[in-house]
């Protein structure tokens, strides 16, 4: 039996989800960044999922997007490391619970 | 494409996602994210990308997974005191999951198998780079600049 689109998705839709885990229910920082990585790694498996069981004989666009959303995904984390850097510094802290300067 | 292969990766990836999102100390879930990234790579060879494959090992597990476990040695602070674990989230996303994988399941005309495609050439991947799509990449090359620019802001010391 070879494997359907169907599968490619589920198993993307799982790691969607457990980023989603990560990034909802922890409370360091870091760990809603890793959630966000796994989130966007599982929008690119279904860009070359698309992409390998469209038509053939097309320019690789799937393949495009995926390669441009990593790059993305790449200044994203170094701007977002960059920012949890930043908040430590201030407030000796990266748990975002206790971020809470802002609220009224 | 081989279905064998593609479960063992797929659930070696899901175990080592699960590990990432649960996992109590932060520097073993970073550990967890590497292999996550190694089996979505592994999955992105399976599919014939090899290019893209390559290039999500390269970024990923050489820079950015380094990136986070330099994050983690520089705030030592908070490292192992998350206890907080948040249920509502948990909720949400198995409601996620449940929803997206009911819609799939329910969608007639995405149960197809692969065509039968020619192998995807790097020299293909430059020409299509260079030609459909040179305005995207000129706009993700001053992005990844500003980004640069910005992150060593962000981290220089404040003068007061």
């Amino acid at each position: 039996m070879t494997p359907t689109l169907q599968i490619f998705l589920i198993v993307s839709a799982a790691l969607f989800s457990t980023g989603l885990l990560a990034a909802l229910s922890r409370r360091h920082a870091i760990f809603i960044l890793i959630g966000i990585e796994m989130m966007l790694a599982a929008a690119n498996l279904n860009f070359i999922a698309f992409w390998r069981f469209g038509p053939p004989h097309q320019p690789p666009t799937g393949v495009m997007i995926a390669l441009f959303s990593i790059a993305i995904a790449a200044a994203e984390a170094a701007v977002g490391l960059a920012m949890v850097i930043a908040v430590y510094r201030h407030y000796h802290t990266t748990n975002v619970d206790q971020l809470d300067q802002l609220r009224g | 494409m081989n279905s064998a292969a593609l479960i063992i990766i797929a659930v070696f990836t899901l175990a080592a996602a699960l590990a990432a999102a649960t996992l109590r100390k932060l520097m073993h879930a970073a550990l967890s994210l590497v292999v996550v990234f190694v089996g979505i790579a592994a999955l992105f060879f399976l599919l014939g990308a090899e290019f893209v494959g390559l290039a999500l090992v390269f970024i990923y597990v050489g820079a950015v997974a380094v990136l986070v476990v330099f994050t983690i040695l520089l705030t030592p602070r908070d490292v192992g005191k998350d206890r907080g674990f948040n249920w509502g989230g948990a909720i949400v996303a198995v409601a996620v999951f449940g929803g997206l994988t009911w819609s799939i399941l329910n969608t007639q005309s995405l149960a197809v198998v692969a065509p039968h495609m020619p192998a995807l050439t790097v020299k293909q991947i430059g020409k299509t780079l260079m030609t459909i799509y040179v305005w995207p990449l000129q706009c993700v090359g001053l992005l990844l600049t500003a980004a640069l620019i910005g992150a060593l802001i962000l981290v220089m010391e404040e003068k007061r």
